[in-house]
């Protein structure tokens, strides 16, 4: 079998009645089936997780220990303008995406909700950007906006002036969030699709019957039936868009556009964190940041629904 | 709207559905008949949205395909490479060692699909199917895991991997990853909705719990291991920020850090840029036309089940 690990058992507590049939079995093997899972999610997860936080109280560096300096890392955080410019662009990106992300991919699910000839083909060439790794979108992006690329000399073509679309500040992080939305609204229309299609058609029938046209029962009938998927989407979106990492890493570059004014936290934690003269206790004191911005905006978004639905 | 859409599988598909649009048996969701002008409104926006998908996905394999001769940047741009050549894939491959980060990308996926799907259903089986005590907190232990931010734990996995020695390996690559916690859920979901009965009589018969995991269990829930196989080598092959974080060595690279790499080193030429995206992308397209049913199956179960 897969682990010859973890061999102390755990002896089948319950005798009588409660145990099921399938209780023929060592005591031990129920852990032999686990262990497996348990020692790779133990020791490269939550491992780590602990060890960010415990890490994110010293001054350890990637070839020194490092020693207990308590708060020092988060009081210098408190100073450090790339930590502000990092926060500000994750902050920026959530606001930027999300919306896009929950409404986007709601209007492509109804677009390929029909089944019309050749909507399979529509549907899965949508998901294609899903599919593709960010690497390569983010290729094709930045060749797309560059500034002699195809997007400038379309709109050469019209007559306009080239845009530095990778060159300006506030551009590079709008194409990036573009990028982003591009290649998730696959991922939430399939989403939106299942929640689709438990809409009871009456509500539809009803409201068709009342004299409602098409923009009012998407309001009254079909965004009251998926909210719940709309919170989801929202909560997925947002906790993805404040880890932005790979859309910015590649069209800003490693350093972040010009004067790193790009930066996200993400990018900050690697930047920090890795190579000889790497800063590990810093850059765990960013990536604590993360957990806490990231775990505040599942409850925010947890909150709203409740409240909506009180 | 752009002209990507004129391409020929757009087309190809057009001509299709007009084809099928004569057919009076056109109904929508409700069983009601599509009216005419509603069905082309909607095709054209179909159209427009493909465009909008492919188009640059198109527009990069046009771009690999143009010689060294032909001019990239005209205005108004050329859709179609002029005198078409695969001289960009030989010139990718004297550049960057292209096809030992094909390689190396594979042995990274597959290695992912097997130890997942083999660790995933075995740890699935024992929260779903076992009974015993810390069943609980077993379970805990992978539900936590889902929750922490991959992000945030990069630093401390990368010290934890030099610990181990297994820095700019690939099994260092593998590693983090090879038992995925949300994978190890999905399995134990399929397991808890097979029925007790399956089992039973191969109980009453005397199997052992090894035999009853994998003689019927296991074939029970094929479905559910053929969306872990999916994700898991789509989530490998795909994945930059860990690798990147990893790998030192150039020789090591799987092709994402590799086309990074390219893109940095070689950024004046767009051709080999495009090129080697091409490769990269190419394997996955097929693999996904292939068993496209399963992704949609797979993000489904993935939604509902957080």
């Amino acid at each position: 079998m897969a682990s010859p690990t973890l061999t102390t058992g755990t002896p089948d507590a319950r005798k009588g009645g409660g145990a099921r049939r399938v209780r023929r079995q060592l005591p031990a093997s129920p852990w032999l089936f686990a262990a497996p899972g348990l020692l790779i999610t133990g020791a490269f997860i939550l491992y780590p997780f602990v060890s960010t936080l415990v890490n994110s109280l010293t001054d350890r560096r990637t070839l020194v220990p490092g020693e207990f300096v308590g708060l020092a890392n988060f009081r210098e955080l408190l100073h450090d303008d790339m930590f502000w410019i990092g926060l500000r662009n994750s902050s920026l990106y959530v606001l930027g995406v999300v919306p896009a992300l929950v409404l986007l991919p709601l209007l492509l699910a109804l677009l390929v909700q029909k089944n019309i000839p050749g909507i399979t083909f529509f549907r899965s060439a949508f998901y294609t950007p899903v599919v593709a790794s960010i690497v390569v979108v983010g290729l094709i992006w930045v060749w797309l906006l560059d500034e002699r690329g195809l997007v400038n000399s379309l709109l050469e073509t019209l007559g306009a002036s080239p845009v530095g679309f990778l060159s300006d500040q506030w551009l590079i992080l709008l194409s990036a969030m573009g990028v982003t939305v591009w290649k998730g609204l696959g991922y939430y229309m399939i989403i939106y699709l299942a929640a689709l299609a438990n809409v009871p058609r009456e509500l539809h029938e009803a409201a068709a019957v009342d004299g409602a046209g098409a923009v009012r029962r998407f309001l009254t009938v079909t965004v009251p039936a998926v909210r719940s998927t709309m919170v989801l989407v929202a909560a997925l979106s947002s906790v993805a868009a404040f880890k932005v990492f790979s859309e910015v890493y590649l069209m800003a570059g490693p350093s972040g556009g010009p004067a790193g004014e790009d930066t996200t936290l993400v990018m900050l934690v690697q930047r920090t964190g890795t190579g000889l003269t790497g800063r590990v206790g810093y850059a765990s004191a960013i990536s604590v940041v993360v957990f806490a911005v990231t775990v505040v905006l599942m409850l925010l978004v947890l909150r709203a629904d409740r409240k909506e639905e009180a | 709207m752009s002209t990507a859409e004129k391409t020929r599988p757009a087309e190809r598909t057009r001509a299709v559905d007009r084809e099928r649009k004569r057919e009076p048996r056109i109904t929508d969701e409700h069983g009601r008949r599509v009216r005419g002008w509603e069905l082309a409104l909607r095709y054209l926006l179909l159209l427009g949205v493909l465009a909008l998908t492919i188009g640059p996905f198109l527009w990069q394999l046009s771009t690999s395909l143009k010689g060294p001769t032909e001019d990239i940047f005209s205005s108004p741009p050329k859709f179609l490479p002029s005198d078409p050549t695969l001289h960009n894939y030989e010139r990718v491959a004297d550049t960057i060692p292209v096809w030992d980060y094909a390689l190396n990308s594979l042995k990274v996926a597959a290695a992912n699909v097997v130890t997942n799907c083999v660790g995933a259903a075995l740890a699935g089986y024992a929260l779903a199917r076992l009974r015993y005590r810390g069943r609980r907190v077993a379970t805990l232990v992978f539900i936590l895991a889902m929750l922490v931010p991959v992000e945030g734990i990069i630093i401390a996995q990368f010290t934890t991997m030099r610990e181990l020695g297994l820095n700019n390996t690939l099994i260092g690559v593998v590693l983090p990853g090879c038992v995925s916690a949300l994978n190890v859920l999905l399995m134990r979901n399929a397991f808890l909705n097979l029925p007790y009965e399956i089992e039973e009589a191969a109980f009453v018969d005397g199997a052992n719990v090894w035999q009853r995991f994998y003689r019927i269990a296991l074939p029970a829930v094929k479905g559910t291991l053929a969306v872990v196989a999916i994700f898991a080598f789509m989530g490998a092959w795909d994945d930059f920020l860990w690798p990147l974080i990893v790998l030192s060595d150039p020789s090591k690279f799987t092709l994402t850090i590799g086309l990074n790499y390219l893109h940095g080193t070689f950024a004046n030429d767009e051709r080999l840029v495009a090129a080697g995206t091409i490769i990269a992308v190419a394997p996955l397209i097929v693999l996904f036309a292939c068993l496209q049913r399963y992704f949609f199956r797979g993000v489904g179960e993935g939604a509902v089940k957080g």
